[in-house]
């Protein structure tokens, strides 16, 4: 089983289709639910402190907004993790907390440096696109090792 | 609700399929025996509990369409006082738009999924081209 990292990274399709091929997703969400699970007295109920921007100076320097170093101490170990990506770009619902720009390409960027297998595909918009989409993802995923649990 | 441990996951079935409806989903999550919390909505449902149950159930919910169904996992928990709109005065929940949009697509997915499950070869086609910007200037032109 390969952690696979996905981008968009709270996507259910990528999360979905990743977990259906026998591999595990490394999601945003996961990454939330720690954050606000962990009892903490500083900035309940979501815990964001400035330890955050502090974590994230690993991925971005420290003229970059505190948001996209915030963001980084989240998303960035998650590419330490990873074994394999999935980018998925052409995605206008970029938005919310997905929707800082300058993350989204740092994210990217740090993936494609990392030197695992990625596939970058784009979001489907026709019944054609969605076959090539869906066939590429699992072609992608079922070409990874299966069996590389070593933690 | 189920008390919120490290070991507590929630997952969020979103269903897509033509011969199950949520309300059938959600009858199969109230047939299991496990401590299980249970929230339908619009686009299926959200459960919520011990992970080894949530995981047996989704699995149990997966198999009933096993390519029309998806599941992904929520930081949140259902009704989670800074996501829910109950609590927020309206307004759509955060994350929301990106679920919908992506829920668009999912018919697409699950037939070519079916395609793909069948065996069924990728049909060549080509990509539409983006429009030339020479193109887009002649259209503007004859406009005028």
């Amino acid at each position: 089983m390969a952690k696979v990292i996905i981008y968009p990274t709270n996507s259910l399709i990528l999360s979905d289709m990743v977990e259906r091929f026998g591999h595990e997703p490394l999601a945003m969400m996961e990454k939330i639910k720690k954050i606000i699970n962990t009892v903490g007295v500083d900035s309940p109920p979501l815990n964001i402190t400035p330890e955050e921007p502090k974590r994230g100076l690993k991925y971005a320097a420290v003229e970059v907004p505190a948001g996209v170093r915030g963001r980084m101490a989240l998303i960035g170990p998650m590419i330490e993790l990873a074994e394999a990506g999935i980018i998925v770009g052409d995605s206008s619902i970029s938005f919310g907390c997905m929707g800082c720009a300058r993350t989204n390409e740092l994210t990217k960027f740090l993936i494609r440096e990392k030197g695992i297998p990625i596939l970058e595909i784009k979001y489907p918009r026709t019944e054609e696109e969605g076959q090539d989409f869906v066939y590429k993802i699992a072609e992608f995923l079922k070409s990874l090792p299966s069996g590389s649990d070593e933690e | 609700m189920a008390e919120e441990t490290e070991d507590n996951i929630t997952k969020i079935v979103v269903i897509s399929s033509e011969s199950v409806l949520p309300t059938d989903a959600v009858m199969k999550v109230y047939e299991s025996e496990d401590s299980i919390t249970i929230k339908e909505t619009c686009f299926g449902t959200m459960v919520n509990g011990p992970r080894e149950a949530v995981l047996k159930v989704v699995e149990t919910l997966r198999s009933m369409d096993r390519n029309h169904i998806f599941v992904k996992e929520r930081g949140f928990k259902p009704g989670a006082e800074v996501r829910c709109r109950a609590g927020r005065g309206g307004g759509p929940r955060p994350g929301f738009h990106f679920l919908r949009e992506e829920v668009n697509m999912l018919p697409m997915i699950g037939r070519a999924l079916d395609k793909y499950e069948a065996g069924e070869p990728l049909e060549e086609h080509e990509a539409p081209e983006k429009l030339d910007i020479s193109k887009l200037k002649k259209i503007i032109d004859s406009e005028l």
